[in-house]
Parts: C-alpha cells; sequence; structure tokens
C-alpha cells in the first residue's frame, strides 16, 4: 500500500510541478522556485520507492482499484526503481543548470512546465506495466520533448524539430501496429498477462513478427543501428539543459523498453530476436564511434557517442545471461549521469568560449583549469578507464561476452573503447589544450559561468567517482534487477497473483 | 473580421455552446462525453467570440490567462486522484459522495467527476492557449507594420 502510494506519488510530483509551474507562469521568480523544489521533491519520492522496492520486493499498483489485467497496472521491479531515480537525478541537475542557462524568453517558451511533463512521461514509462499505457508514456515524453526542442525558436532548432518529430511519429505507429498484433494474438495488453499467454500462442510466425515490429519501435526510440539518424540530426539544436536531458534520458526509456520486452515478454524465440539484437548491438557500437570521430561540433560528437553507447545496453541484453543484463543495468546508470553531465560541460565550455565548433574555440586549460578537471572525469569515465564507472560497466559486459564465447562482440565492444578515447581526446586537445584562436583572452575563466551551471556539473562528476570507487553496492543493485528480469514467473505471479 | 450575421449569430450560439459543453461535461461519465469533448466545445464557443470580435474579446470572456486555467485545471485533475488514499484505496480509485437532497433524489458527486472537470479546464486553458498565441503573432503585426 505505502510502495503503491509511492509509485503514484512519483507521478503526481511531477504532475504537480508541472501545473504549478503553469500557474506561476506570470512570476519568474517563483516559477523558478516551484519547478526547481518540485524536481528535488521528485528525487526525494523516487529515492524512498527505491528503498522500499530493494527492502520489500517489487511494488504493484493497481490503479483505480481495479484489478489486473483489467485496469492499468504499475509494476515497479528494482529495474524500473533504479531508472526513476536516475531521471529524477538527471531532472533535477538539468533543470539547475537551466537556472543560469534560460532567460526571459525561455522562460515564456513554457521551459519549466514542458520539463515536468518530460519528466512524467518518462517516469511512467518506467513504472508502468501495460503496454498500451506505455506507449501513453511515450506520446506524454514526446509531446513535451517536441515543446522542449524549440525552446528559443531559431531556425535549426525547427529544423531538428521537424526531423525528430516526423521520424518519432513513424516510431509510433510502428509501436501501435505492434500493439494492435500483440493484442490480437494474446487478447490482453498488461505485461504480465501477455507473458502468461505468449507461450501458448498457436500462430508463432505472427508473434515473432509482432516483436520484431516492437524492436523496431523501441530500437528507434532507443537510437540504435539502422534506426539512428533522427538523434545526430537533432540533439545538437536545442538549449544545453535540454539536449543534456535529452542526451540522458529519452533513448535511455528506449532502451529500458527493449529490456523490459526482451526479457519479460519475448523470450519464444531468442535465437531469432536476440540474435538480432547482438548484431545491432555490435553495429550500434561501431558506426556510432566511427560516426563520432568525423564530427567537430562538441554536441555533434557526443550525440554520435550516445548511439555507440546504447549498443554495449542492448549487447548485455542481447547476450540474456545473468552477467548481460546486470552490465546493461549497471551501464544504464553510470551512461545517464556521465552523458548528461558531458553536455552540461559542453554547454559551460561554449558559454566560456563562445562556440560549441571545436575549430572556433581553445585556450580552456589555460583559462578554466578546473573545468578540465569536471571534463576528465565522465569522458573518460565514458571510454571506460579504471576506477571510474564506465570501466566497471565495460569490464562486466566484455565478461559476460567472453563467457558464452562471443568473441566478435567482446572484440567489438574493446575497440569502441579505444575509438571513443579518441574522440575525447580530441575535445580536450581542440576545447582545453591548443589556444583560443581569437587570442588568449577570447577563453574566459571558470568564475564566469553562473554557479547554477557548475553546481550539478560538480555533483554528477562526484556520482561518477562514487560509482567508480564504491562499485560493489551499485553492482549488488544491478544484480537483484538483472535476478528479477530473467525471472518473469516472479513478476507475473506479483502482478496477476493479489495486489499488495 | 467584421461581420454583423457572425457577431449576432455568435451572440446567439456561444451562451448555447457553453451550456451544452457544460451538459457534455456533467453526463460524461456514463454516456458519451465528459471532459475532454466538453472542453472542446466550450474552446469552440470561446474561439467563435475570439473569430467575431477580435483576440481581445477571447481574453476578456476567459477572465483568467489561458496558461493559468490550464494550469489549474492540472491540479485539479491530479488532486482527484488522491481522495482515495484517505480511505485506504490505491491510486485513482473512484469514490462516490451521495448527497441526498430529500424526496428520494440523490446528487451523486464523485472523484472521477473532479478529474473530468480538471480535463476540461486543461483542455480549454491548453487550446485557447494555442489560439491566442495564433491569432495575435505581435511580433510579426510589428513587422507587417514596419514592412
Amino acid at each position: 500500500m505505502i510502495g503503491g502510494w509511492l509509485a503514484a506519488f512519483v507521478l503526481i510530483a511531477p504532475m504537480v510541478s508541472a501545473g504549478a509551474t503553469t500557474l506561476a507562469h506570470a512570476t519568474p521568480r517563483l516559477q523558478a522556485r516551484l519547478s526547481l523544489v518540485g524536481a528535488f521533491v521528485l528525487l526525494a519520492v523516487s529515492v524512498a520507492l527505491l528503498v522500499v522496492v530493494l527492502r520489500d520486493g517489487m511494488v504493484v499498483l493497481q490503479s483505480g482499484n481495479w484489478a489486473a489485467p483489467f485496469g492499468i497496472t504499475f509494476a515497479v521491479d528494482n529495474l524500473g526503481a533504479v531508472m526513476t531515480v536516475i531521471a529524477a537525478i538527471t531532472g533535477a541537475a538539468c533543470l539547475t543548470f537551466g537556472l543560469g542557462e534560460t532567460g526571459e524568453a525561455e522562460r515564456r517558451a513554457w521551459f519549466h512546465p514542458l520539463s515536468h511533463v518530460l519528466l512524467v512521461g518518462v517516469c511512467g514509462a518506467f513504472l508502468t506495466g501495460d503496454l498500451f499505457n506505455l506507449y501513453v508514456w511515450f506520446e506524454v515524453m514526446l509531446i513535451a520533448s517536441f515543446g522542449l526542442m524549440t525552446v528559443g525558436g531559431t531556425k535549426a532548432q525547427i529544423d531538428g524539430a521537424v526531423k525528430y518529430v516526423a521520424l518519432n511519429l513513424v516510431a509510433t505507429l510502428i509501436f501501435l501496429l505492434a500493439i494492435a498484433l500483440i493484442y490480437g494474438l494474446t487478447g490482453t495488453l498488461n505485461f504480465a498477462d501477455i507473458a502468461r499467454s505468449v507461450p501458448a500462442v498457436s500462430n508463432v510466425g505472427l508473434l515473432t513478427a509482432a516483436a520484431t515490429l516492437l524492436m523496431a519501435a523501441f530500437g528507434m526510440k532507443a537510437a540504435v543501428f539502422p534506426l539512428f539518424f533522427w538523434l545526430p540530426a537533432a540533439y545538437h539544436t536545442p538549449l544545453v539543459s535540454v539536449s543534456a536531458v535529452f542526451a540522458g534520458l529519452l533513448t535511455k526509456v528506449g532502451v529500458y523498453a527493449l529490456i523490459r520486452a526482451f526479457t519479460l515478454l519475448f523470450t519464444h524465440d531468442p535465437e531469432w530476436t536476440h540474435t538480432l539484437l547482438l548484431w545491432v548491438a555490435g553495429l550500434t557500437m561501431v558506426t556510432g564511434v566511427l560516426g563520432a570521430a568525423a564530427q567537430s561540433e562538441m554536441r555533434r560528437i557526443l550525440s554520435w557517442h550516445i548511439i555507440s553507447q546504447i549498443g554495449y545496453m542492448v549487447m548485455g541484453l542481447a547476450l540474456a545471461t545473468p552477467l548481460g543484463l546486470i552490465g546493461s543495468v549497471f551501464y544504464l546508470v553510470h551512461h545517464i549521469i556521465v552523458k548528461a553531465n558531458l553536455f552540461l560541460i559542453a554547454g559551460v565550455a561554449a558559454r566560456l568560449t563562445g562556440s560549441m565548433e571545436l575549430k572556433r574555440i581553445g585556450g580552456l586549460y589555460r583559462s578554466a583549469p578546473w573545468l578540465g578537471v569536471l571534463f576528465f572525469i565522465p569522458a573518460f569515465s565514458l571510454a571506460g578507464f579504471p576506477p571510474l564507472s564506465g570501466f566497471w560497466a565495460k569490464l562486466v559486459l566484455v565478461r559476460a561476452a567472453l563467457e558464452i564465447g562471443s568473441w566478435w562482440i567482446a572484440a567489438a565492444a574493446l575497440v569502441t573503447g579505444l575509438l571513443t578515447i579518441y574522440s575525447m581526446t580530441k575535445i580536450w586537445a581542440e576545447a582545453f589544450w591548443k589556444p583560443h584562436p581569437a587570442g588568449e583572452a577570447a577563453a574566459r575563466p571558470l568564475a564566469e559561468a553562473p554557479a547554477a551551471m557548475l553546481a550539478p556539473i560538480a555533483a554528477l562528476a562526484a556520482g561518477t567517482v562514487v560509482i567508480g570507487l564504491f562499485a560493489q553496492p551499485f553492482y549488488v543493485v544491478a544484480e537483484g534487477a538483472a535476478q528479477q528480469l530473467l525471472d518473469p514467473a516472479s513478476y507475473i505471479a506479483a502482478v496477476l497473483g493479489g495486489a499488495r | 473580421m467584421s461581420s454583423l450575421i457572425l457577431r449576432a449569430g455568435t451572440r446567439l450560439l456561444a451562451p448555447m455552446m457553453l451550456l451544452f459543453s457544460v451538459f457534455l461535461l456533467w453526463r460524461g461519465h456514463n454516456l458519451p462525453g465528459g471532459g475532454f469533448i466538453g472542453g472542446l466545445v466550450a474552446t469552440s464557443a470561446i474561439a467563435l467570440q475570439g473569430i467575431a470580435f477580435g483576440p481581445a474579446s477571447m481574453r476578456r470572456t476567459l477572465v483568467f490567462a489561458p496558461a493559468t486555467i490550464a494550469g489549474a485545471g492540472v491540479l485539479i485533475a491530479t488532486f482527484a486522484a488522491l481522495p482515495a488514499a484517505l480511505a485506504g484505496l490505491p491510486f485513482f480509485t473512484g469514490l462516490w459522495l451521495k448527497l441526498d437532497l430529500g424526496d428520494g433524489a440523490v446528487l451523486p458527486l464523485s472523484t472521477p467527476l473532479l478529474f473530468d472537470i480538471g480535463v476540461y479546464f486543461t483542455v480549454i486553458g491548453g487550446v485557447c492557449a494555442l489560439i491566442a498565441a495564433l491569432e495575435e503573432e505581435p511580433a510579426l503585426e510589428d513587422q507587417d507594420m514596419g514592412g
């Protein structure tokens, strides 16, 4: 009961924040305060939910007191709870950063209410136990993100947003098509009920087709090979705080949905689905990192790296071993924090030097050495240097691959890590090391960036170091999540065998 | 647009549309209707007012800024999910308060109705904000006057 209401409050908190910041639209200072308080309330509630889930096991909420599979079920396991906490952390960090970045114009363009609506959608997607409800949360998320992408209203932003809208609508249509097929085959859309009905479906070919469609839809949202092309076209245009939230969270919702679908719902034909996922994972890693090597604008480089990193998360899922899934979950947590932070740092670097374009900037190491330190932590964590968080994530995944003898995917993962260092070194050499092309004075000292922009960067960097140095407790949580994912029977029992 | 026929017609139609929207909202729990469709009908009445008498009169009709109405609507709808907590029931469980009006007449008030009222205001506020943004567009008007 307590757990159920905590799960509900994870949705209620950002909803109330969205309403309250809309009401306070005419009073900027009040709106910013409400927005920030809302973000931290969400963080507190989601941490409480995680504590309850870790202590008492899965939390199941039958909303409206309609028993599953008739009502909308929310089912929170370790993975869902962990993802909600990470979403709340990212939200709080980026909204704080936004205080330093956004001005009157952005506020009038609904930056705060839309950010909270986005958080409602993301958290809802992590908590729901119903396929159609998942679609609804995807839509909530997308509608908010369409608005957020164009905050600022420049030509490049609208161009990026149009591509983003068009390609995401295609993914949405495919998703709906898959839902219709699955409903036709199993007669239900409740996750647990689908999982229970799948073994009894006689038309296995059609079922696999529906599963593959779902894979395409989620894969497009997650930006895997060959469906990633919308991401580099759009992510370098919005406000930095917006693109950091997108980079941290949106594609990961797609990865989360893939993990949910291919551990709980569709494990009937792993020869096809999981082999396909493994190929997709390998190609995603390699194309992403090669794409990044060709870029010379900071946010474009980082956007391509999102794609290559998505490959690692899908790889753990495709291996479908306990160690592989532990790696995926660990990677998700590590990646969201690191990636959001790199976008924020790029924002500060651009603010101090005047551009995101590597050719036009430089001299940051001389003018703002501490920013160099703050960049070093997430950048080398992304590349997988010990003892930072990315090292453990990659170590677990590579071991998982070697354990079942998938040499080529392990090799792809290692080569991708190596090429990631190349890109990070490029940003380091161009933005930090070389002198600013417009003279030394063109690179401003760190003190000129507002504290609201630096505090979240420092906090996220500290998080990366903590995950790296004290990896054990995080590993244990990820292990618990992986065990639950590999045990669909207990998920089904928790949802259908009586609500708590 | 300045048309005598439209203005006279609007004076007649808009109040009826508003009444009809409340009717739709009221019956929507068990019959076709509800907060969303009711809100859209109310918005079309207000939009008609805006077309006939200009955007300024639309704002006068609304009294509050569209954003305020939408924000209040979201809060009302979210609030409707909460009374279930006091009753020890899950999130969003529908609760009914049956007021006895005497003579055997019962007025059932419920949290789903409250939710629908929230949706009603959210739709009115949200769509009116869109219409106002399209109708007014201050930046473009300035350019037109300058050019």
